[in-house]
């Protein structure tokens, strides 16, 4: 695959975008198939998710998510490590964030979100930590084993959530609701400080901000240090890094351990910043769509900040689209699984006709 | 300008074996063959050289039906013939044995003949019908082997016979050899050509694809060379000369010979002591190996692929484990298995040309200027602060580089993969020669890359030596061996054979040490 | 545990060992060509819903079987344009095409059936019965035979013995026919099969649509025979199990039996002992359901040996220049 036949501003933008015109083409066939119309559907979306600051609060909500486990399969896909564990990461994140939340008495949310996101960060890393060593010492696929451990931490975090945090008044199985001490400031309480109106039920927060500094920090780790630098490396030659003697097994850790910190860290905002108390579905996917987040974004730090906004757009107005049509919120699975499709797999789909007229373009100039 | 001669005498009526007429073949800008014009007479060894990129294997590729060519003819037996896939080349009578074996490993030799060519869906059937076949072809042409035994159990010799035994099992009339004997010994290589005049006398046609000199004036009996795309000249063998075919490839007079001073070799910087390395699937590469290396002066090792060379390379580089003693400037080498021992070389002065700058050596995806740093990127120069690096600071460093060592095109932005073969060659050596270190270990420091870069390549080594500093030089190219060396050890089978001295000794004699005997010397 | 809980749960294993004998099969003749398909969960999935969407709607188990394996077949087809034509990256493609079949199964049947992603209940012709082997009756009292013949082989629904018969036909097919030499050359060194004038992409796709139908068969059997119809992620991992039962076996169809067996009993074991009670400690049923899974990360962290997959899986095939 040769990039000069192809300037670069067509390969990282052109083809993606194309790809993703692709995807929902298609997508709007299945809402045709099915009895809906796709420009309603559009529009319903665009009213629900940015039509107003509760739309916009739902929507930035969901992207904080995003950001966060989308910048985390980038880092470990930069590694050339399919990470699609972030699903099981961050459900057992979210057991940090309520650990912290419900057995320590923060006097204050700034002490509180510091310990949170240690923790949900611990504790992806933590539940990343055995694919990853066993990929680096054993060869075992990482695909299959996250996929396995996201089975595995359902499975964890049902019996936790039934037997043993469960607050013996009630037959949920949650945790019980954080104190208010710990509630994180929502848009609302940020904007209000320079006299902007925000809707006060959008659950987006602080997160926000931590995930996009947590997007900037990515980009210098991955450009401009050394670390960054043998990831990079690793994941395009496994042989050569081992020429340059960078450590494939510590890299293999490093990555995933990073990767598993962030989809952790998700948790921070979906647990303690939204519903405040660890519920059962806490996770809702976020993982895999920070998969299709990645694709799009090819894995850069700061490309991926788009497609994580646009998949919240689409998250916040699948919400509006199940509510108002019978298109159910599955919609959105079926939309991911084509950008993936399309931005993943079938990119030379897009590559190929692209460089052909590329280079018909070049040879009449 | 295309120079053929008449084949005088009474087998000039009849048709050459094959003839291409006005073959052209472009991929986008790139002309890869122009307007080719060849004949190969029926029942000769005809030969074809030309440097890398000259356009050999696309035109192979032709022949074998892989490419259909823009414009130009193919005659089989003076017949215009389509080729559009391998079967079209394999009913006319093509047969072809690659460079790299086109066999299954882990099937035996027979269901690698039948593979293709089963004769029916049943295999019992087929693989009994076979192996008579494959016995008789067997005594037929000398090309014994186990038809039941695993290819991956084979020597690379026997697995080569494979390859032409699946050729004329398919009734093959023309056999075409590319660059067949880079990984077998000077006697297997003897051995094939015995092999290869037998089919001749039996009205074989075969084209010899080679980049070996010596080779064509042994067995060819016509030479073809190619340059850029063209066919530039086809003469007698035996009218022509080495000097004369090296000219007509690259277009203007050839040094063959390095011209070297005397080396003056100083205090031993590396000292191995009974050097053993047992792979990762358990296989004995290295058997126990002295050497001693002096500031100076390099040391060339020769030898067959896969008898150790690689292991040896890769142990003193820090990318195998092994056991026995090692001391780079008396200090002591950890020879355990630490998967970042590699970069503890480099600061124990040790630099490594990788054998494979395109698996190992370079990151092709890379920039050059990254490409500079790999291996180094941890140098107090590349780096702005403790946690950041200066890519700036490299870039710069690369474009100077670039200049002295002559990189073309010097642009430090551009990925290692756009670069020719000589010029990322030329990136490693950059890299690896500004370090500074007192030994530098060099795998296959000219595989791939055009004699330009070659004669630059070997000039610089030698001023690196002349500087003061230890060379290992590995090279499957005994003429580099023997030009470049000032000492020769040679290796066989995981063991040093012996030590030589390249001013007495010749490829005869290296040869028999590198197949494995000892004693008597020529 | 007595005899006849030792026979019901073998019974049960056979059963629920078959819809991963389709896949794992599948997964084998796949890999074997050089393709590799994280995406047998998602052919399960959707064979398991159309299959049980035609049966409803027909009244016929066997025309819903037919359209459960068309659809798998679709979807493999997609996997092979991806991965094949087109040269992408087949993990990708793989998840992406269980996510597409996650998603489109909802939409599809909230769209059809208005209940939420899941089909009515089927029931007569609309599932596959149960069969009685020949001679089963009468040698139901004979010690041993009798109840390896009588109870744990028999009485199982057609699919069932099916998928037992493909074990030695795709071992056959494999190993003693032409096509399977070739499809095991094109894993291995697809160069070889090039050169010999075979196409490599023709094999390949011939690959997976067998791998396609396998796994339709297996889908099919999940909503028409295991269970009465379709409900939403009924798959529940089955495809990922099979691929860690692909590799235990190391692609072979016989030993693919034996690992799918093994899975296969460790849910039945959990179905009948939702609380494993050990004696010093009861295992708490989240933990029986996680067992599979948990299994399958044994197994591939190489405790039970090294697997060596074919040599050209997984990797485009691109012609050398």
């Amino acid at each position: 695959m040769s990039v000069k036949s192809m300037p670069k501003w067509a390969d990282v933008l052109l083809v993606p975008l194309l790809s993703l015109i692709i995807a929902f083409a298609i997508s709007a066939l299945v809402i045709l198939a099915i009895g809906e119309d796709p420009v309603r559907a559009m529009q319903l979306m665009i009213t629900g998710a940015l039509g107003s600051t509760y739309g916009w609060g739902y929507t930035l909500y969901f992207t904080t998510n995003f950001l966060l486990t989308g910048l985390g399969v980038s880092i470990a896909f930069q590694a050339k490590l399919f990470n699609i564990g972030g699903e099981g990461q961050a459900l057992i994140g979210g057991l940090g964030v309520a650990l912290v939340c419900l057995y320590f008495p923060w006097p204050h949310w700034s002490l509180a979100i510091l310990a949170a996101i240690a923790a949900s960060a611990l504790a992806g890393a933590a539940w990343a930590a055995i694919p990853a060593f066993l990929q680096a010492k054993r060869g075992s696929h990482i695909v299959i084993t996250t996929i396995m451990f996201n089975f595995i931490a359902a499975s964890v975090m049902n019996y936790l959530l039934s037997h043993v945090l469960r607050p013996p008044t009630s037959m949920d199985p949650a945790t019980a609701r954080f104190s208010d001490n710990v509630r994180l400031p929502r848009l609302h309480d940020i904007l209000d400080v320079v006299g902007i109106e925000f809707s006060r039920s959008g659950p987006a927060n602080i997160m926000l901000f931590v995930a996009l500094l947590a997007c900037v920090l990515g980009y210098i780790l991955m450009s401009r240090t050394r670390l960054g630098f043998e990831i990079r490396a690793f994941g395009q030659s496994e042989a050569g890094a081992h020429y340059a003697g960078i450590s494939g097994p510590k890299i293999i850790m490093i990555a995933m351990l990073i990767s598993g910190a962030l989809a952790g860290m998700m948790a921070v905002n979906s647990v303690m910043g939204g519903p405040q108390r660890l519920v059962m579905n806490a996770v809702e996917g976020a993982g895999f769509i920070g998969i299709a987040v990645a694709l799009m974004g090819r894995s850069h730090p700061i490309g991926i900040i788009a497609p994580a906004l646009l998949f919240g757009f689409l998250y916040q107005g699948g919400s509006e689209l199940a509510l108002e049509t019978s298109i159910p919120r599955e919609m959105i699975v079926v939309i991911q699984a084509l950008v993936i499709m399309f931005t993943g797999a079938l990119d030379n789909m897009v590559r190929m006709p692209l460089e052909s007229l590329f280079s018909m373009l070049r040879r009449r100039a | 300008m295309v120079a053929t001669v008449t084949n005088g005498g009474a087998a000039a009526s009849a048709a050459p074996a094959i003839e291409l007429r006005g073959i052209s073949k472009a991929f986008g800008p790139v002309q890869a063959n122009k307007d080719i014009h060849i004949q190969v007479q029926k029942g000769t060894i005809h030969g074809i050289v030309g440097e890398n990129g000259a356009g050999k294997s696309t035109m192979m590729s032709i022949l074998y039906g892989f490419y259909k060519a823009d414009s130009g003819e193919i005659l089989i037996d003076g017949k215009p013939t389509t080729i559009s896939d391998s079967l079209d080349a394999i009913s006319a009578g093509i047969g072809m044995v690659f460079q790299h074996f086109k066999l299954v490993e882990n099937f035996s030799v027979l269901e690698n003949v039948i593979l293709g060519a089963e004769g029916g869906e049943l295999l019992k059937p087929s693989l009994n019908k076979a192996r008579k076949l494959l016995t008789r072809l067997a005594d037929e042409y000398e090309l014994n082997v186990d038809p039941d035994a695993l290819v991956e159990d084979l020597s690379v010799g026997h697995q080569q016979r494979v390859e032409i035994l699946k050729a004329l099992y398919r009734e093959a009339n023309i056999l075409i050899l590319d660059e067949p004997t880079g990984v077998l010994t000077p006697a297997e290589a003897g051995h094939l050509f015995r092999i290869l005049r037998g089919l001749k006398e039996q009205g074989k046609t075969i084209i010899l694809i080679t980049h070996k000199l010596r080779e064509i004036m042994d067995v060819t009996d016509e030479v073809s060379v190619m340059r850029r795309g063209e066919m530039v000249a086809t003469v007698k063998t035996a009218e022509t000369s080495p000097t004369q075919l090296a000219e007509l490839m690259v277009g203007r007079k050839v040094l063959l010979d390095v011209h070297k001073p005397p080396a003056k070799p100083g205090k031993v910087v590396l000292e191995a002591r009974n050097l053993k390395v047992v792979d990762k699937h358990g296989i004995e590469r290295l058997r126990g190996i002295d050497l001693d290396i002096r500031a100076g002066e390099i040391l060339g090792v020769a030898g067959v692929s896969g008898n150790g060379q690689s292991a040896l390379l890769e142990v003193l580089a820090g990318m195998m484990p092994g056991t026995g003693t090692v001391s780079m400037n008396g200090e002591p080498l950890d020879l355990s298995l630490r998967h970042d021992n590699a970069r503890t070389r480099r600061e124990d002065s040790i630099g490594h040309v990788h054998e494979d700058r395109h698996r190992c050596g370079l990151i092709l995806d890379f920039m050059a200027w990254e490409n500079i740093a790999f291996g180094y990127h941890y140098a107090p120069e590349y780096q702005k602060n403790r946690m950041l690096m200066d890519n700036h600071a490299i870039v710069e460093d690369t474009k100077g580089k670039f200049e002295r060592f002559d990189v073309r095109p010097p642009n430090p932005m551009l990925t290692a993969e756009s670069f020719s073969g000589g010029n990322q060659q030329k990136i490693v050596l950059a890299r690896e020669i500004e370090r500074n270190p007192d030994l530098l270990l060099v795998g296959q420091p000219t595989r791939g890359v055009d004699i330009g870069a070659i004669e630059f390549i070997h000039k610089r080594l030698i001023e690196l030596r002349d500087e003061g500093k230890a060379i290992l030089l590995v090279s499957v190219e005994l003429d580099e061996i023997l030009s470049m060396s000032d000492r020769i050890l040679v290796m066989f089978d995981g063991r040093i054979m012996g030590e030589r001295d390249p001013e007495k000794t010749n490829a005869q004699e290296l040869g028999l040490l590198m197949a494995g005997m000892t004693g008597d010397t020529a | 545990m007595d005899i006849a809980t030792i026979v019901q749960i073998l019974e049960s294993t056979l059963r629920l060992a078959t819809p991963l004998l389709f896949a794992c099969l599948a997964g084998i003749i796949s890999e074997r060509a050089g393709i590799f398909d994280i995406g047998l969960e998602g052919k399960l999935l959707i064979s398991a819903f159309f299959s049980a969407a035609f049966a409803f709607y027909t009244g016929s188990a066997w025309i819903g079987l037919l359209v459960g394996i068309a659809s798998s077949v679709v979807f493999s087809l997609i996997h092979g344009i991806a991965s094949i034509t087109f040269r992408g990256n087949q993990l990708i493609s793989g998840v992406a095409v269980n996510f597409l079949a996650s998603g489109m199964t909802v939409v599809v049947a909230q769209s059809w059936f208005h209940q939420g992603g899941r089909t009515p209940a089927l029931s007569g012709d609309a599932r596959f019965q149960r069969i009685d082997l020949p001679g089963a009756e009468a040698v139901r009292d004979v010690p041993v035979i009798g109840q390896i013949y009588g109870q744990i082989l028999n009485d199982h629904s057609i699919l069932v013995y099916f998928g037992l018969l493909c074990v030695p036909m795709v071992w056959y097919m494999l190993y003693r026919t032409r096509f399977g030499l070739r499809l095991r050359a094109v894993g291995e060194n697809p160069e070889a099969v090039d050169t010999a004038g075979i196409s490599v992409v023709k094999m390949r796709y011939l690959a997976i649509i067998i791998a396609g139908v396998l796994c339709g068969l297996g889908g099919v059997y999940l909503s028409t025979s295991l269970a009465a119809g379709f409900v939403r992620e009924m798959s529940s991992g089955r495809g990922y199990i099979a691929l860690a039962a692909m590799i235990f076996a190391k692609w072979r169809p016989w030993q693919g039996l034996g690992a799918v067996l093994l899975f296969g009993m460790l849910e039945a074991i959990a179905n009948r002992f939702p609380n494993l009670d050990l004696g010093f400690i009861t295992l708490p049923n989240q933990f029986m359901t996680a067992l599979p899974y948990i299994l399958t990360v044994v197994i591939l962290a190489g405790f039970v040996g090294k697997a060596i997959p074919p040599r050209a899986g997984g990797e485009p095939y691109v012609k050398e220049r």
